[in-house]
């Protein structure tokens, strides 16, 4: 039993004279270094994080392979760029149900409580996220370049299509965020998160070529930011002969336009909704 | 800084879609005191918390915490408080030293003073053996005295306890109240609320009685008391023959505003001076060759407190169907 006898502790006083924007970082490194200790320790995050996009490689490159053809190339070079996009896209829904989950602990509450920066907790967030894809993502290229996959061009173009997809994952992180706080509960965040990410991932050019779709569908496919970015990959890496050099650089500037256009939407709304936000 | 009350609301009005939850709340806190919020389920204490606590903006009213205003001054106050809301707010995969100090870095102290205090913390709260395991692993009672730690690290000036003691188990709530009197006895500012009137009644320098977003009675313990009448001394009497006399000798002690049941055999009536006039009237009784069966000193619960006021309350106007059923089971 705690005998508690005198409470009268140290007063600390806190640091001064730092500017906002400073508060901004170093708190959002303080809740980053949280999100990842709970990737970390959590043994089904693991599972999420590194087994299942495992499986999903083998799957499509064994199961899937045979079947479905791909002009002019290998099915294991044009899956992998459509796989790495649809895992940091399927990992962003993870920001959503961790941001409704501190919210239904009274987490969200006590941040909001604290003089702290008020974008940190999302940024800190955001950032966690997007080091745990990127870990997804370089897991996920060994077990590929195990099975075959073989981009080619020079490093300075595959560096940049990883650069592109980080950018990507980040920008989902910050929709997903945004379904976080509106929805408030777990389970809402799990069905809202993945409801619109399944359409955009399946009806992409992520696992097969759009123009083996219906033409409805084509054209919701083809403009889809899933496949812009899948195609931009494609080009980075030298993948699939069909693109041209032309077409590479459009599906680039479509992505970073996605890219930006999201973030420039998300990141705001989502601050916003933060500070007015409580639990139930 | 003129700080009259370390809290003050006068008029707090908040709405959600239809639901009122602050009809017009007024309360204040005096600094070094703890006012216990009492009310059922659903009569806007968590609201009133989170107003305070700048989580929320009224829609109506003024309220000042530690001088500054709920509305203009959120930042001044967020670095002069504590919370520990409803729900216990602590990150479960983190060990209880990681969680402190990452509030305490939150509060910006520097890492070497947030650690410190996250130790300090850490002993006063009989934490230090669970400190390096994760709060997953923490009963109840852990949970809560974390919970409650994480909202002294600065050692806030005013702090905010939302429920600490609900689902707690006796013993476990025993000890949070052992917590909590020691911290009032040390000269913090608390603002508790509860829905358990014994806990009101054990912490609490004043109370204030809240239902349907508005206080409806505020004061001390006693002086709650008192507007259900203040303690009785009832007597019961072996033989039927006694009750006269026995009345007599209560009437003496006591006042001569004695009821009489002689169906029971029982016999009641005010008394100023609780235990000594007992203590008297067994003498007495003794003397006089009166067998009594029964008797006891009936203190007035904050239970009869709310009952006679949100009773009242009920003819005047519709009670809201929360505070039914609370004062159904409080009955
Ligand atoms: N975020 C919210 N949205 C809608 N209604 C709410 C919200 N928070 C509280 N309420 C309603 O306001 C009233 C007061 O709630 P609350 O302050 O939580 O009461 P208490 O803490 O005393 O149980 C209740 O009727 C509750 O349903
Ligand atoms: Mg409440």
């Amino acid at each position: 039993m705690a005998s508690v006898t005198a409470l009268a502790g140290t007063r600390y006083r806190p640091i001064s004279g730092r500017p906002a924007f400073v508060w901004a970082l170093l708190d959002a490194m303080v809740l980053a270094r949280r999100s990842i200790l709970e990737t970390i320790r959590v043994p089904e995050l693991i599972v999420f994080v590194a087994i299942q996009p495992i499986m999903f490689v083998l799957l499509f490159r064994y199961v899937f392979g045979g079947a479905i053809q791909v002009p002019g190339g290998q099915y294991v070079n044009f899956l992998m760029p459509g796989i790495f996009v649809q895992t940091v896209a399927f990992g962003g829904v993870t920001t959503g149900i961790s941001l409704a989950q501190d919210m239904q602990r009274g987490l969200i509450d006590r941040f909001r409580s604290l003089p702290m920066s008020s974008s940190a907790v999302l940024t800190g967030r955001t950032v966690a996220d997007l080091a745990r894809n990127l870990f997804t993502v370089v897991i996920m290229l060994i077990v590929g370049f195990l099975v075959g996959f073989r981009p080619g061009g020079i490093p300075f173009e595959f560096l940049l299509g990883i650069l592109v997809l980080m950018g990507f994952s980040f920008a989902f992180s910050w929709i997903s965020a945004f379904v976080g706080l509106m929805v408030r509960s777990v389970e809402a965040a799990q069905s809202f998160g993945f409801i619109w990410i399944f359409p955009l991932t399946f009806a992409s050019s992520a696992f097969v070529p759009v123009a083996t779709m219906p033409s409805w569908l084509q054209a919701f496919a083809r403009h889809n930011p899933v496949s812009v970015l899948a195609d931009a990959l494609r080009g980075l890496f030298h993948v699939n002969p069909a693109l041209t050099a032309a077409d590479t650089r459009w599906a680039l500037i479509q992505s970073v336009a996605w890219i930006l256009g999201i973030l420039l939407v998300f990141i705001p709304i989502s601050v916003l909704r933060y500070r007015r936000t409580t639990a139930r | 800084m003129v700080v009259d009350h370390a809290v003050h609301a006068e008029g707090l009005v908040k709405n959600f879609g239809r639901v009122r939850a602050l009809d017009g709340l007024n309360l204040h806190v005096d600094e070094g005191s703890l006012l216990a919020l009492l009310g059922p389920n659903g009569a806007g204490k968590t609201t009133a918390v989170r107003i305070f606590t700048t989580l929320l903006k009224p829609d109506g009213g003024q309220a000042r915490v530690a001088g500054f205003d709920v509305v203009k001054e959120p930042d001044r106050i967020k670095a002069h408080i504590g919370l520990a809301g409803q729900t216990v707010a602590i990150d479960e995969f983190m060990t209880g030293q990681e969680n402190l100090e990452m509030i305490g870095r939150l509060y910006h102290l520097s890492g070497k003073d947030a650690k410190r205090r996250s130790l300090e913390l850490l002993v006063q709260f009989d934490l230090t053996d669970a400190a390096n395991r994760s709060a997953k692993t923490y009963s109840g009672g852990m949970r809560r005295r974390l919970d409650l730690a994480a909202s002294l690290v600065i050692l806030p000036p005013v702090l905010f306890l939302d429920e600490p003691t609900t689902g707690l188990d006796p013993r476990s709530r025993r000890q949070m109240w052992g917590i909590i009197s020691t911290l009032v006895a040390e000269g913090s500012t608390i603002l508790l609320t509860t829905q358990y009137l014994e806990e009101a009644d054990e912490l609490a320098n004043r109370i204030a009685v809240v239902d349907a977003g508005r206080v409806i009675a505020e004061g001390t313990s006693d002086e709650l008391k008192q507007r259900v009448g203040g303690d009785r001394i009832e007597v019961a009497v072996a033989r039927d023959g006694d009750l006269g006399r026995a009345a007599e000798v209560a009437r003496r002690q006591l006042s001569s505003d004695v009821s009489i049941d002689s169906h029971q055999r029982r016999l009641s009536g005010p008394s100023r001076d609780g235990t000594r006039q007992l203590a008297s009237l067994v003498r007495e009784f003794d003397a006089a060759g009166i067998e009594i069966t029964d008797l006891q000193l009936h203190r007035p619960s904050l239970d009869d407190v709310f009952l006679t006021l949100t009773g009242r309350q009920a003819e005047e106007e519709k009670t809201s169907e929360p505070s039914r059923r609370w004062a159904r089971r409080a009955s």
